[in-house]
């Protein structure tokens, strides 16, 4: 079954050549790319990646919002309880940054320099190392577990 | 109530059934959002948007989803997209267009890629359907990938079925009249700002002036919102009236059902040592190809037909 991905672009960056190379690129290794558009909050793009239930999330900033938009994206899927997507980042970000980002449990950062290979071969590598999240619920159901707390 | 947990829960639940995890039946178990009292006959209403490549489909559905929800009502779209069938990607972008309701806790959006299936949906839809119903979704969209003549499995899913259509292409009436013509209870065209779009309007209206079914054709800019308070309005009114497409969607899936069967079967029984031995004789010219495929149709029980 295909990786499943979402490409962002938040913020009022309004430059999304690269994020749609991205999904093109992607989409030619075989995988399933939600593009969400431009101009996207967090609060949207965690809705969407819990909708779309993606493998892996890839933000894509321009603008230099990185550090404030990284971690509100993280707090709102640990909010959410959601521990099985991946976040990846892309564009224009300062080396001195990622250790920040990765500490915060942003899985890779691709900068500019990083071809479209670079960036599949990273997404197989976290999708391999994380492990699908259709297959947890495979063994959920295994093991007769439920997920708990309906709030309906 | 709809909320988070039941996002997380149903897309969960859609992936699991579209990875072929589990079955339909499994989902409802294994998910706590299934888990709330039965709805008993209050059934969310399952609106089908079809029509050719480009024609505003999904930028309608977001019109569509800001009607539904001024009037309280919980809205699910899956939005199929084609698979490439040479590497299995796919790009789903039908979202772009619905994302300012992303925010909405009672809007729940999924993109679907169409994968092997090509009848307009993807093999999961169906599914996806159900389980968005049960989750307790009021109303239920489904947009099918840009589709030509052929591709009317959204007859099975869906019981009002809108086909859109945009002044521009001309021959796309064309199409409509070979193909979408029988399932579609209302005709939009988009684009009506466009030139011709009164002319394909009217020449839909003369079509459906042929057949048997009234079938409203409506004009809107899904672009500003022009005419979607017209196909709120009819909508509405089928959603409350009586269930026309329950027959016709019956009578597809019964039959796609029986097809499935009856393939299954017969490939069963070609595998059967029986027909292994009819087989060989075909191959060694004691039977003629008319006498295999009758004594293999008997060994299936059915009559041999005459040749």
């Amino acid at each position: 079954m295909p990786i499943k991905v979402l490409v962002a672009k938040p913020g009022l960056d309004g430059h999304d050549r690269g994020a749609k190379i991205v999904a093109r690129a992607l989409r030619d290794a075989g995988m399933e790319v939600v593009y969400t558009g431009l101009h996207q909050t967090p609060e949207m793009i965690v809705n969407a990646a819990i909708q779309e239930d993606v493998d892996v999330v890839g933000v894509s900033i321009l603008s230099g919002a990185h550090m404030t938009i990284f971690p509100k994206i993280m707090t709102m899927l640990s909010d959410r309880e959601v521990d099985d997507i991946a976040v990846v980042g892309g564009g224009v970000i300062q080396e001195d940054d990622i250790p920040k980002l990765k500490a915060i449990g942003v899985r890779e950062i691709f900068n500019a320099e990083a071809s479209t290979q670079d960036l599949i071969d990273g997404i197989e590598r976290i999708v391999a190392e994380t492990g699908r999240a259709s297959t947890r619920s495979a063994q959920a159901l295994a093991d007769g577990t439920r997920v708990p707390d309906p709030a309906r | 109530m709809i909320g988070h947990r039941v996002h997380r829960d149903l897309a969960r639940a859609i992936s699991a059934v579209e990875n072929g995890i589990t079955d339909y039946r499994g989902a409802l178990a294994q998910f706590a959002a299934f888990g709330g009292p039965p709805r008993g006959s209050r059934r969310a209403d399952v609106i089908g948007i079809t029509g050719p490549p480009g024609a505003g489909k999904s930028t309608l559905v977001d019109r569509l989803i800001e009607g539904f929800r001024a009037d309280d009502a919980t809205v699910a779209v899956i939005a199929v997209d084609p698979s490439s069938p040479f590497t299995h990607g796919a790009v789903l972008g039908d979202r772009v267009r619905m994302q300012r309701h992303a925010g909405d806790p009672g809007v729940f959006i999924r993109s679907m890629a169409s994968r092997s299936a090509g009848g307009g949906l993807a093999p999961a839809t169906r599914d996806a359907v159900r389980l968005a119903d049960e989750a307790g979704f009021d109303i239920v969209i489904v947009e099918t990938v840009g589709v030509g003549q052929v591709e009317l499995e959204i007859v099975a899913v869906a019981d009002v079925i809108v086909v859109v259509t945009v002044p521009a292409l001309g021959d796309g009436v064309q199409a409509i009249k070979a193909g979408l013509t029988e399932i579609a209870d209302i005709f939009v065209v988009n684009m009506a700002d466009r030139p011709g779009a009164n002319a394909s309007a009217v020449d839909l209206k003369h079509m459906v002036r042929e057949g048997k079914r009234d079938i409203p054709v409506l004009q809107t800019i899904a672009q500003d919102g022009t005419g979607v308070s017209e196909l709120l309005e009819v909508l509405n009114a089928k959603r409350n009236g009586e269930d026309t497409n329950a027959v016709r969607a019956v009578r597809f899936e019964v039959v796609r059902r029986a097809r499935d069967e009856a393939v299954r079967r017969a490939l069963a029984t070609l595998d059967t040592p029986d027909a292994a031995a009819v087989l060989d004789r075909l191959r060694d010219h004691e039977l003629t190809r008319n006498d295999a495929i009758d004594a293999l149709a008997l060994m299936l029980g059915g009559p041999a037909h005459a040749h």
